[in-house]
């Protein structure tokens, strides 16, 4: 949850952010221009300081969704319980956005995660390469369009027979 | 489609020839789990590090996708294996507060206890590993005979000792035997001696301390800019603990402290840990000797929880839950919405961030694991250390690499 004086000087400071709540947690959507400014904002005047989580959803079969990824980033208060969920939306083709690395040293690994599995380009990132998936690998395997099951992948390993040896 | 070339390794800079690679793992005995370090070495100081990780990725998110909210703590267990009770615990905390709803009492005291029990376990191997990474094997029995008592704990209240599954949504897989009380009780008895025998093996140990002390310095700045949570948190000084920042469950009727430290070496973090299991093991005296009588499941009337056996054949209310909760086009009514639920794991902050499309499946359950932005520290704090100093680092970190990969 976020203090009431954070959501004030938020909607004072970037009227364009819609802030909805729910159980409790309030989430601000952002257009993806500014969604630097508002972390930096909060980072640097409000003292969410903390890099908590960055991660995606892909919103291909969502009912009524209107963009297809939303780019979610969790920020807390290092000292007190506060924390807030600021989200934005881009879309195909080649969603991008700019990166935090240069606000936090943490989102480092957790925007290339991002880029790994669903293919958004950080702008700006130092190392953007992929992390946990093999470089070779063509595909980003946590959108919705990747199938949970299937061939296809393991025809790039090649086969090593006996007489190769 | 041919295999390309590899284009990571290949060193930025132009060839230094008095600096050397070397590869450690990723099947090394000291990094406990699958994970592969690329050091840059002068001589035996290393200059910098590489990481490299998902030789453990299995797609749990992905998975998540197709598994119901019920199912899917099996893969959670998966997750962190050396506490996977708090990953249950965890994982249907954030499916219960998006679905609603709160759980009896009493389940909540049995989650604090497990999952307390499972901090206790988690702490207990980190230290022993960075124990027996520094040379300290006597140590390493003397934690694991504790751990063996923790699981003959689980094995009574669940029936397995190390994959658990032990939480449901709004409930519990069983209410807690006698035998199982009987078990938590002895441990709460037994635990501080072995603790002290621990503490005089290794904490003044000269040993252990010109090993680890001074060694992977991790200031409070940076801890806070690297998003750090967790024991490597406290032990740089913050004071950031969610048991006691916005108390889920039952914690916030237990007395008990937030352990810190000023060094954020790895000493400082073993210290930590080692005080963390008595402010654990003292949750857990109150906890068992203040058990609250009643159910463990929410009530039928919410069709949250399968009900007993004799509620289904006896009961119509019973009966119509059961079915609803079996068959395969209902299940539970779940808000187009989405949450963040975040526990403080042994590790860190283990949150899980749930997107519900109405359907008895996650639209999409993003973990977010504290071994995954610890691992990413490696470099920062093992630069100028030697390389003997690498087990230390990586031991006092407790990386889990299938809860780093998923």
């Amino acid at each position: 949850m976020a203090s009431p004086e954070t959501l004030q000087k938020l909607k004072e400071r970037f009227p364009e952010a819609e802030i909805s709540e729910f159980r409790g947690q309030h989430r601000a959507v952002v257009p993806a221009g500014i969604v630097h400014d508002v972390l930096k904002f909060l980072k640097e005047e409000v003292g969410l300081a903390l890099i908590i989580d960055i991660t995606c959803v892909d919103y291909l079969y969502y009912p009524n969704a209107r963009d297809r990824f939303g780019v979610v980033y969790i920020v807390g208060h290092p000292e007190t319980a506060e924390r807030m969920i600021i989200k934005t939306f881009v879309n195909d083709p080649a969603p991008t956005l700019p990166t935090v690395t240069d606000l936090w040293e943490g989102a480092n690994w957790l925007e290339r995660e991002v880029w790994d599995m669903f293919g958004i380009r950080f702008e700006g990132h130092p190392d953007l390469r992929r992390i946990l998936l093999p470089e070779d690998f063509q595909d980003h395997p946590l959108r919705k369009d990747y199938p949970l099951q299937g061939r296809g992948e393991r025809h790039n390993i090649p086969v090593v027979t006996r007489d190769l040896g | 489609m041919p295999l390309e070339k590899s284009t990571t390794y290949i060193p930025k800079d132009e060839a230094q020839e008095y600096l050397w690679t070397m590869n450690f793992g990723p099947q090394h005995p000291a990094t406990h789990t699958t994970l592969r370090l690329i050091l840059k070495l002068e001589g035996e100081r290393v200059v910098d590090a590489d990481c490299d990780i998902g030789y453990l990725h299995s797609g749990f998110e992905k998975l998540a996708e197709h598994l119901n909210y019920n199912q899917y703590v099996t893969i959670t267990d998966r997750m962190n294996y050396v506490s996977p009770m708090a990953n249950n615990v965890a994982w249907h905390l954030a499916v219960e507060k998006l679905l609603g709803i709160e759980v009896p009492p009493r389940c909540q005291y049995l989650r604090v206890i497990v999952a307390e029990l499972a901090r206790i376990a988690d702490h207990l191997v980190c230290n022993a590993a960075v124990g027996l990474d520094t040379g300290a094997f006597t140590f390493f029995m003397y934690a694991f005979n504790p751990r063996e008592m923790i699981y003959d704990i689980f094995e009574a209240l669940c029936g397995a000792r190390f994959t658990n599954s032990y939480t449901r949504v709004g409930g519990l897989m069983h209410d807690a035997s006698p035998k199982a009380i009987e078990l938590i009780r002895e441990f709460v008895k037994r635990f501080p001696r072995a603790l002290d025998d621990m503490e005089r093996l290794l904490t003044r140990n000269r040993i252990f301390i010109d090993r680890t002390k001074g060694i992977g310095v991790l200031t409070k700045e940076e801890a806070i800019n690297r998003g750090v949570t967790g024991p490597i948190a406290r032990a740089s000084g913050v004071t950031r603990d969610l048991r006691k920042d916005e108390p889920y469950l039952a914690y916030k009727d237990f007395d008990f402290q937030i352990c810190c430290a000023q060094a954020g070496d790895c000493y400082a973090r073993y210290l930590v840990r080692m005080a963390e299991m008595r402010e654990s093991l003292k949750i857990i005296h109150q906890a068992i000797e203040n058990l609250p009588p009643g159910p463990v499941n929410v009530a039928v009337s919410e069709r949250i929880a399968l009900p007993e056996k004799w509620q289904v054949t006896s009961t119509i209310e019973g009966l119509i839950t059961h079915f609803e909760l079996i068959m395969s086009n209902r299940g539970f009514e779940v808000p187009c919405e989405e949450v963040y639920c975040a526990t403080e794991s042994p590790n860190g902050e283990l949150g899980f961030y749930i997107v519900g499309d109405g359907s008895p499946y996650a639209y999409r359950a993003r973990c977010r694991p504290p071994s995954f932005v610890h691992f990413a520290l490696f470099p920062h704090l093992i630069r100028g250390h030697t390389l003997s100093d690498v087990v230390a680092v990586l031991g006092s970190l407790n990386i889990i690499a299938a809860e780093l990969d998923r």
